[in-house]
């Protein structure tokens, strides 16, 4: 209770901060829409920080407010339209379910830009943007492969979404590559962020022989459980070492700051487009934080060599033969998944435990 | 000296129907300080929290769209609590609203009649009255709680909907993303005030209000509902069915917050997605004892906890508050009406020395 109540003063002192910056004429206004807390040590931590680096890159030539823990439901809309209409130049939201509000807020507020994170609906005025993480789970499932013991790796979801499907089949497949005995076990939380289940989640999966757990969730929950039961743990978002030290195997950290930069310029030397980006690990959008010293060093540099190999793009996380769980042959052999197959993906490739929930 | 609760003989009436107007203004002066404290201007921080949201059309049209599924939900507990009957799970009936009527939208997607719109909202309350009616069968077949029953349903409620929009409900041109189709026009609410979202479900709210403070405070039945709630054993005297006004309150909560639920998906939201509310249930509760189980008090509460709601967005994008300033509000209003309940039922005495019984375990 106290401490929920210093946390609240902490943030508030933050917001206090944050206002501080803004002191100029007429200064370009950057929205954004999260999902989460900032403080989520996750997801939308990592979207705070690249607004941040807007403030760092401008100064007092933005101003830039967001609106935290906004659900994807009637509310969304309301938020997006409150901040186009008080004068923002350029809007982020953050998470698919913002999709059709922000096309909708989109088409009554023509001169304002609009950016959605994950969704696949675009307009004149409306971007979308989103990172390959699967191509960091390439690396994830290299280190576990290697490093598995029991051959049970706990695989802990959001939502059956072919964003999260898609990261279960990219470290299936890289991990039963060097290691095909090992199988994922997979537990749906149906919550991007709520530490309770995703910790309980990471529990479960422990008791059930996991002695790696992997997280497609924003809060450092499952990586605190795994360093109290002493197993390993790939953290999510941004680098969640301090969670678990010794657990922390590596993370897939999510860098906006570039994306968030270059587009806030964009608007304000009216040179913004609208367009998809998908950028992976070649663009930065997304890096790979800092390997665990307990990872024997041959099995850093073949992980090393996986991550320097898909940003040349001789590697691809879904070169065939890819076989779904019955066997079918979606991709073939020679071939590469081509990024429709990758959007809309909803079927589990062999190794991973149980049925995709549909 | 030592502090100690003696019960007040009669609580007074004028003070029951008061100390909300006095919890609301003690949290006013509470958050004035609060925002002092943190440095900003409090009055400028006030008016954005409380004044700015309410300043436009569209912003009242919010208020209204926002306390509607509240109001609704309230209404149909509050009718509940008052018989002693305790539905906790009007997010789960609500749930239920969305995935009737709007299932209902997209079997007749193509459908532009006009009948398509109150078939909707009659799924709808007939999904929540159905989810109701499991506790209610529960608790007079085999005396299951129904506090435990109805909130455990409500997860259950959450997963089936989960359940359908990643499978039959799913947009068939939605790249598997899990989420409907865009209702179709005929299964979308009129919207009242040209520029604004403020849907007729809104309209309904009202009038629910209206009917339900005439049931209850003119009806056999409402007088029913209130003895029983008083004093179950009067009213077994009386030869009232208890039974009878279980399933009576806890169908009425269901199919009020089903209707809920599905002006929702049928108005702001306009399609079915995985989350449909962000626990409207739940803080109906709240909004049914801020009302003091009275429809009118219901409505008052519902506009003020929705106005705490677009108040904490307000101060958010203006003044960079974070979102917990909400809670902090909310969590304020209701300490200050319990406080104030128990000083309206008991009275405080400052005794010197220590109480008899103390004295007497301590020797």
């Amino acid at each position: 209770m106290i401490q929920g109540v210093f946390k609240t003063l902490g943030a508030a002192a933050l917001g206090m901060a944050v206002t501080l910056g803004a002191a100029s004429a007429e200064p370009t206004k950057v929205g954004f829409v999260y999902v989460g807390p900032i403080g989520d040590h996750g997801w939308t931590y990592r979207h705070d920080k690249g607004r941040l680096a807007i403030e760092e890159a401008f100064g007092d030539k933005v101003e830039t407010s967001y609106v935290e823990s906004v659900p994807e439901g009637a509310d969304a809309e309301r938020v997006i339209r409150q901040l186009a209409s008080t004068g923002h130049d350029l809007i982020f939201t953050t998470s698919f379910g913002y999709m059709n509000p922000t096309v909708k807020v989109a088409k009554q507020f023509p001169n304002v830009k609009f950016e959605h994170a994950t969704g696949y609906k675009r307009s004149d005025n409306v971007s979308t943007y989103a990172a390959r993480f699967y191509e960091g789970r390439v690396i994830a499932g290299i280190l576990a492969g290697r490093m598995t013991k029991s051959n049970v790796i706990g695989y802990i979801g959001s939502f059956p979404i072919p964003e999260v499907v898609r990261g279960i089949n990219a470290f299936t497949l890289s991990m039963r590559k060097i290691n095909p005995d090992a199988e994922v076990k997979v537990v749906w939380v149906n919550s991007w962020y709520d530490p309770g289940k995703e910790g309980d989640a990471a529990k479960a999966l422990i008791d059930q022989g996991a002695d790696i757990i992997v997280q497609h969730t924003d809060s450092p929950a499952p990586m605190q459980v795994a360093q109290e039961r002493g197993v390993f743990a790939v953290g999510q978002a941004s680098d969640m070492t301090q969670f678990g030290p010794k657990a922390h195997l590596t993370s897939i950290i999510d860098d906006w700051n570039g994306y968030y930069v270059e587009r806030t310029k964009a608007v304000m030397d009216g040179t913004w487009s609208s367009g998809d980006t998908w950028g992976g690990l070649n663009t930065g959008m997304l890096r790979m934080a800092t390997y665990n010293e307990a990872i024997p060093a041959e099995v850093v540099e073949e992980a090393e060599a996986a991550r320097k190999a898909i940003e040349a793009g001789s590697l691809h996380p879904f070169a065939g033969p890819v076989l779904d769980q019955d066997g079918k042959e979606m991709v073939a052999a020679g071939a590469v998944a081509e990024d429709g197959m990758l959007l809309s993906m909803d079927w589990y490739v062999q190794g991973v435990q149980g049925k995709l929930p549909k | 000296m030592l502090l100690k609760l003696e019960p007040r003989g009669e609580t007074s009436r004028a003070m029951v129907y008061l100390t909300p107007l006095l919890a609301i203004f003690l949290t006013l002066i509470m958050g004035a300080v609060l925002f002092a404290l943190l440095g900003h201007d409090p009055l400028e921080a006030m008016h954005a929290f409380f004044i700015v949201p309410v300043s436009s059309a569209y912003g009242l049209g919010e208020l209204g769209v926002k306390a509607t599924p509240l109001v609704l939900c309230a209404i149909g507990l509050a009718i509940g609590f008052r018989a002693n009957v305790w539905n906790i799970g009007a997010e789960g009936q609500l749930t239920l609203g969305a995935i009737f009527g709007g299932g209902l939208a997209l079997w007749f997607y193509d459908s532009d009649s006009v009948l398509l719109l109150p078939a909707m909202a009659l799924a709808g309350a007939l999904g929540g009255l159905a989810w109701a009616a499991i506790p209610a069968f529960l608790k007079l077949r085999f005396n299951a709680n129904e506090i435990l029953t109805s909130l455990m349903l409500t997860y259950v409620a959450t997963l089936l909907l989960s359940l359908l929009v990643h499978g039959p409900y799913r947009d068939p041109d939605g790249f598997n993303f899990p989420e409907s189709r865009l209702f179709e026009d005929s299964a979308l609410l009129p919207v009242m005030i040209e520029g604004t979202r403020l849907h007729l479900g809104a309209a309904v709210a009202v009038f629910v209000v209206l009917a339900a403070w005439l049931i209850l405070s003119r009806s056999f039945i409402g007088f029913q509902i209130k003895v029983i709630g008083l004093t179950p054993a009067a009213a077994g005297y009386a030869g009232f069915r208890h039974s009878n006004l279980v399933w009576l309150t806890l169908l009425t909560g269901g199919a009020l917050a089903g209707l809920a639920g599905l002006f929702e998906v049928a108005g702001p939201i306009g399609q079915i997605t995985p989350v449909i509310s962000p626990g409207y249930g739940f803080t109906a509760i709240i909004v049914a004892f801020v009302g003091r189980l009275h429809p009118i008090g219901i409505l008052g509460a519902g506009l003020l906890i929705a106005l705490s709601y677009l108040g904490g967005e307000t101060v958010q994008i203006q003044m960079g508050l974070p979102q917990a300033v909400t809670g902090v509000f909310q969590g304020l209003l209701l300490f200050f009406l319990l406080a104030c309940d128990v000083l309206i039922r008991y009275r405080i005495r400052w005794t010197l020395g220590t109480p008899k019984e103390t004295r007497r375990t301590a020797a």
